[in-house]
């Protein structure tokens, strides 16, 4: 061995020393934040990591007077018991369906609502209908479903107006037609306005030196929307998009749960509300945890292709 | 100045403004509907279409309400978890923001790569559910106190906002002195106070609207919070409608006038801090998004 290399490890020593007494000083130094992280830290061992560590009960026949220790490993055989069921196919489905028609036309509309309010002038008038539209956002599902039926329901008032002009009650709550209607015009009822404020802070950050220019330029105000407005607000869209494609398999447990019922389950039956109903209320703690499973990493690979997508495709993803 | 308008723009202009108008009187004519029905006899509820003032005001909905127990003490249950909650969740979340937001804190990359993970992947409802049963929380207020105590989202958020407090004037703390803790309560707090209305708010609405932690967690109807008992008053008046069952616990069919009367008293909550929220929650969410 040369002595330049004799050298060289004994300066890689006493680096990793300094570097060791730095952490315990910096630790040190730092012992309060240390201490005020055990409150957050322990939450998240408890009620987020222990929950996921304990996804592996998928794998066994969980019984719960031998505990999660004691009961037997049976391997992917409550995956195949899923995939075999018949209800899988029309779970995926409906899930998928709802989620389609969510993402045509519940994504969209917060988009057109913010442009839609940035072409008001008046201000008051603007803020006015804002205040609005932000309400639903806070309003519990609970409470939404039931506005819902009052208002839905065969004697409710829209049926009402229905009989008035000579037309059959139609049953909205408990038609398979009607249901995706249903959820989709709820979700668009509660969430557009609030959807629009991500959108809106966008708009307000561009330049209006940009409009005066166009303007010049002999721009009307669809060529300012189109070569201005929407640019600005592309990354946007596109993050929110990717944030979106994770979920797809997740239609919101609370909403579809409040608004399924016997005579619709054919069409309102989807991952979350299975889960909830085989798992909690049927007891099959293994088979259901292997659906919820099955949901969660279909969303993990979802939302990291989404965001690989739009990396390839110019935009800066989520991460 | 004078800007020369063409046909189609007016045009325009005023469908966007009807439209707009439109949808914002949709958003608050369902609740009016609601009040005016709760205040109505049954009579009137079956016979008018959509009105906003009733034709006799009558209080029997009120009265079948405040002839049992159950409602009155689901409320009081619900402001106790509201309260009780949003304050434990505060406390959780800003004591855990805060030492997130020092960027030289030794293992804060690892910590901060384990929340994040939590935004794309959990447990599920199951896995919950039994260590929620394995700590015996079932039945107790726990089991709707603690779970929901940090929202992953909102941790981010404040984190964010901490990293924008100029490091100087913490630094100035400690030159007298201060330890982190002393310039985490005497400094940063008290610098803080928008955003922690902001997000306690945030926190409270959340409490107040969750029931899904009392549908998996509390077997005891007794103790079940408002939006339960309402879930349970709203199916139990719908399962007579249509034909359609539901796994209903009640027997007693209410009034459909009480049913209208528990959805104004789950939501008057809200409206009532609504005000107070809207003047934060625009700029809490971007403090989020702009460095996300």
């Amino acid at each position: 061995m040369n002595r330049a290399s004799i050298q060289l490890s004994k300066d890689k020593k006493a680096l990793r020393k300094a570097k060791r007494e730095f952490n315990i000083t910096s630790i040190r130094k730092d012992v309060w934040l240390y201490i005020l992280l055990i409150p957050g830290v322990l939450h998240f061992i408890i009620f987020k990591y222990l929950p996921m560590w304990g996804v592996l009960i998928a794998f066994q026949d969980y019984n719960a007077y031998l505990g999660f220790l004691g009961s037997p490993w049976v391997g992917f055989k409550h995956f195949i018991d899923f995939f075999s069921n018949p209800d899988f196919t029309r779970l995926l489905s409906n899930t998928l369906l709802i989620s389609l028609y969510n993402l045509a036309f519940g994504f969209p509309a917060p988009v057109i609502m913010a442009l839609l309010l940035n072409e008001i002038r008046s201000q008051w008038y603007k803020r006015s209908i804002q205040t609005l539209v932000y309400i639903p956002h806070f309003i519990s599902w609970v409470i939404i479903a039931s506005l819902t039926y009052s208002l839905f329901n065969s004697q409710g008032v829209v049926n009402k107006y229905i009989i008035q002009m000579g037309n059959n009650a139609i049953p909205f709550l408990t038609s398979d037609n009607t249901f995706r209607g249903m959820i989709i015009g709820q979700t668009i009822w509660k969430e557009t306005g609030f959807g629009t404020i991500i959108y809106l802070a966008a708009l307000s950050g561009v330049d209006p030196q940009l409009y005066e220019a166009a303007v010049i330029d002999g721009a009307n105000r669809f060529k300012q929307l189109w070569h201005i407005t929407l640019p600005s607000i592309k990354s946007t869209v596109v993050t929110l998009l990717i944030l979106r494609l994770g979920h797809v398999l997740d239609n919101g447990f609370d909403q579809i749960f409040l608004m399924s019922n016997s005579l619709n389950r054919n069409v309102s039956d989807v991952f979350d509300v299975y889960v909830y109903t085989i798992g909690i209320t049927r007891g099959a703690f293994s088979y259901s945890t292997a659906v919820g499973l099955f949901k969660g990493i279909i969303g993990i690979i979802l939302i990291y292709s989404a965001n690989y997508l739009a990396k390839k495709a110019g935009e800066s993803g989520l991460f | 100045m004078k800007i020369k308008r063409s046909f189609a723009s007016i045009v325009f202009d005023t469908f966007n403004y009807v439209f707009l108008g439109a949808f914002a009187c949709a958003t608050v004519l369902p609740f009016l509907y609601v009040l005016a029905c709760s205040f109505s006899s049954e009579k009137e509820i079956l016979q008018r279409p959509f009105y906003i003032i009733p034709r006799h005001i009558s209080l029997s909905a009120y009265e079948y309400i405040f002839s049992s127990i159950t409602l009155p003490r689901a409320f009081l249950i619900s402001i106790f978890v509201t309260f009780t909650g949003s304050a434990i969740a505060m406390f959780f979340t800003l004591t855990m923001a805060y030492p997130l937001s020092k960027k030289n804190l030794l293992g804060r990359n690892v910590l901060l790569g384990m929340v994040s993970f939590t935004l794309v992947f959990g447990g599920g409802m199951i896995p919950s559910f039994l260590v929620i049963k394995s700590l015996g929380f079932i039945d107790t207020f726990w089991a709707l106190l603690l779970p929901g105590a940090i929202s992953t989202w909102n941790l981010l958020v404040i984190k964010n906002f901490f990293q924008e407090i100029p490091q100087e004037m913490e630094d100035s703390a400690r030159v007298d002195g201060c330890n982190a803790l002393g310039t985490f309560v005497r400094i940063v707090l008290p610098l803080s106070m928008p955003v922690i209305a902001t997000f306690t708010l945030f926190y409270a609405v959340g409490y107040w609207n969750d029931y899904r932690s009392s549908l998996l967690y509390t077997t005891d109807n007794k103790k079940w919070p408002l939006q339960l008992v309402l879930r349970q008053i709203v199916l139990m008046a719908a399962g007579n409608i249509d034909g359609a069952t539901f796994d209903a616990a009640y027997t007693q069919p209410p009034l459909e006038a009480s049913k209208n009367a528990v959805i104004i008293f789950g939501t008057v909550p809200i409206l009532l801090v609504y005000p107070f929220l809207q003047k934060h929650f625009v700029k809490g969410i971007m403090i989020g998004a702009i460095k996300g």
